[in-house]
């Protein structure tokens, strides 16, 4: 059964927080009833999915602990009984990390097109953008944490489960590329379910254009910080993903290349507890270290203070 | 004889040939003239059939047993070929055969995806699905031969990188991702042929080249067909119908600029004749090897940088 889970107006609060630049599009937002972040329940496999009930207040769904909004918005969208992390969107997550007032948007206007012409595609861009008010599973820019410069990206799972399409690929190589050229560090913080198939081969190829910009941002010497979060899956875990010179990752996030589903099915066997998660990762030596999101600006802080 | 669904016809006539030659020799019979008349036949209809396949007959070619494997090319095409092995951190992973060898007397690096001819090859070949080591083997491989000034050239046939148990652990995608950003700053020309299927990042971590060939009847995709139609369409039986929506074949690919050459193959497919499609691939390559390497190495980089970099379809 498919659960259609609704924050509370969270999201508009927390949104007049950011700095937007004056559009067309900030004007639609304004003026908007009330919108709530859909954060969907996928698949009947019993897993428990970090997700957000409508309401004054929501029932934790791993602990069941009862969180006011008010407490779950100052403990930055997690139960402070059982440290889940819930998903937020790419907005918050720069609300969150970056110093208010010093975040600049990089080409927040860049829509999909349809290159191999799949039928339904427009339509479903139109729905996305509709629904999540987001032009796109990226967001990028610069801005400061703790005063220090970076640039960032963050993707964002609410639109078409953060899969990476012609978009997200050329968004994500310029804030690169942007980096390496005025030696800059970056961060990208990935929520994806992989590449987008509805874009074929040109969403395969961000997987090279993405990686390529990391291998010339490193000739230069410059920092790539990567901040997995849940879920982080299929094409952008083989590519920009696990490029970082530091990989961190929040709790219990899923980490993989292949669907759990796929692999039982291969292997004709049950996976180990805690198979894909952040703590797994880390036992195989796949990344540097675990961070709650209330240590995250910390703990970039600190590694960017090492590298300046 | 290999037959594909949409050659039905044409393995009727080829038998009643079979036959009628047969015929011939049993009763001492000149039956020329009427075998002539079928063998031309015969081609017509091959011509036509071949000028007008769908995706799925693509799909169909492509994953035939009796397709030839890279080790099929590359025992024709190279001398003095030497298999080397192993990732020197875990294993040495039958799915990719890598060695050096003589192109014309030009030392080169030939990595190539190698499937089996049959089951128990299949078995040892893990149907040409690569683990991590595989594609930690093809980039030692490779940086070999940057360090030795050696073309490489990749050979893919894969279905898909493996994804069993050992392979997610031992950072499955970590090995793709890190071929992807080592190859697009390799010293040294890189060429990579899709010979069967491309499937999806598992080739990739071996086609991020100055030039990205396939042969005619391969193909080239995000996905395959069938998990493309369980995700998008929920019907995993849709696979037909999903491989024309997803544009996965050579033609479409070089309509997109996204492979930069089409090796045409023998009528029939390249089964039908290796030599013949060997030495096709050969003739390429002696062009492309000659001309890549007279190149400066910077130039080559960059140029293979925005090969792909141009790569996407955006509204601004």
């Amino acid at each position: 059964m498919r659960m259609a889970l609704i924050l509370g107006a969270i999201n508009c609060s927390v949104g007049m927080f950011l700095e937007r630049g004056n559009n067309m599009f900030e004007f639609k937002r304004i003026f908007q009833k009330s919108k709530y972040i859909e954060v969907q329940n996928l698949g009947n496999d019993g897993e428990k999915k970090p997700n957000i009930p409508s309401g004054m207040w929501v029932k934790c769904e791993t602990c069941g602990k009862i969180l006011y909004n008010k407490d779950l918005e100052q403990n930055i969208m997690t139960c402070d009984n059982c440290r889940t992390h819930f998903r937020i969107g790419s907005r918050e997550r720069i609300n969150y990390t970056i110093d208010k007032g010093t975040f600049i948007e990089y080409d927040e206007f860049m829509t999909s097109d349809d290159p191999i012409e799949f039928e339904g595609y427009k339509e479903k861009l139109q729905n996305m953008q509709d629904k999540t008010l987001l032009n796109e599973a990226v967001i990028t820019g610069e801005g400061k944490i703790n005063g220090q410069d970076t640039v960032i990206a963050v993707m964002d799972s609410n639109f078409m489960m953060g899969s990476m399409g012609s978009v997200v690929g050329e968004k994500i190589t310029r804030a690169i590329e942007r980096a390496t050229e005025n030696k800059k560090p970056i961060i990208i913080f990935t929520a994806s379910g992989g590449a987008r198939m509805q874009e074929g081969i040109f969403s395969l190829m961000q997987m090279v254009k993405t990686s390529a910009a990391i291998a010339r941002h490193n000739e230069k010497g410059n920092l790539y910080i990567t901040v997995l979060t849940d879920p982080t899956t299929g094409g952008v875990t083989a590519s920009f993903a696990m490029l970082g010179d530091i990989i961190l990752a929040e709790p219990n996030a899923l980490i993989g290349f292949a669907g759990k589903r796929v692999i039982e099915q291969t292997i004709k066997q049950q996976l180990p507890e805690g198979f894909q998660r952040a703590e797994f990762l880390l036992e195989k030596g796949f990344i540097d270290k675990v961070v709650d999101r209330k240590d995250m600006k910390d703990t970039l802080t600190q590694i960017l203070k090492v590298h300046s | 004889m290999a037959t594909l669904p949409f050659e039905k016809n044409m393995y009727e006539l080829k038998s009643k040939i079979d036959e009628l030659k047969n015929l011939a020799i049993d009763q001492d019979m000149d039956l020329g003239k009427e075998i002539r008349q079928m063998e031309i036949k015969l081609y017509n209809m091959q011509k036509e059939a071949y000028k007008n396949l769908t995706a799925w007959d693509k799909v169909s070619i492509a994953r035939l047993v009796e397709r030839p494997t890279a080790l099929d090319y590359i025992n024709r095409i190279f001398d003095s070929f030497m298999e080397l092995h192993g990732d020197r951190y875990y294993g040495d992973d039958s799915a990719i055969v890598g060695g050096i060898a003589l192109f014309n007397g030009i030392p080169v690096t030939v990595i190539a995806q190698q499937k089996g001819k049959n089951t128990k090859e299949n078995i040892k070949r893990n149907f040409g699905m690569p683990n991590p080591e595989g594609y930690r083997k093809s980039l030692r491989l490779m940086k070999q031969a940057e360090k030795f000034n050696r073309p490489v050239i990749c050979l893919i046939d894969t279905p898909g990188a493996y994804c069993g148990l050992g392979a997610e652990e031992r950072g499955q995608g970590e090995a793709i991702a890190r071929n992807l950003m080592s190859m697009s700053t390799l010293k040294t020309p890189i060429i990579s042929i899709v010979i069967g299927e491309g499937g999806s990042g598992g080739a990739l971590a071996m086609a991020v080249a100055d030039e990205v060939w396939m042969l005619e009847h391969a193909i080239y995709s995000i996905l395959s067909p069938e998990g493309f139609a369980s995700i998008l369409y929920k019907d995993a039986s849709l696979a037909k119908e999903a491989a024309s929506a997803m544009k996965i074949t050579a033609q479409d690919l070089i309509n997109f600029g996204t492979i930069d050459r089409i090796i045409k193959e023998p009528l029939g497919g390249a089964h039908t004749n290796i030599d013949e499609m060997a030495s096709r691939i050969k003739r390429n390559l002696e062009e492309s090897i000659t001309r890549l390497k007279s190149e400066p190495i910077e130039s080559l980089l960059t140029k293979r940088y925005y090969k792909f970099r141009k790569i996407g379809k955006v509204i601004e």
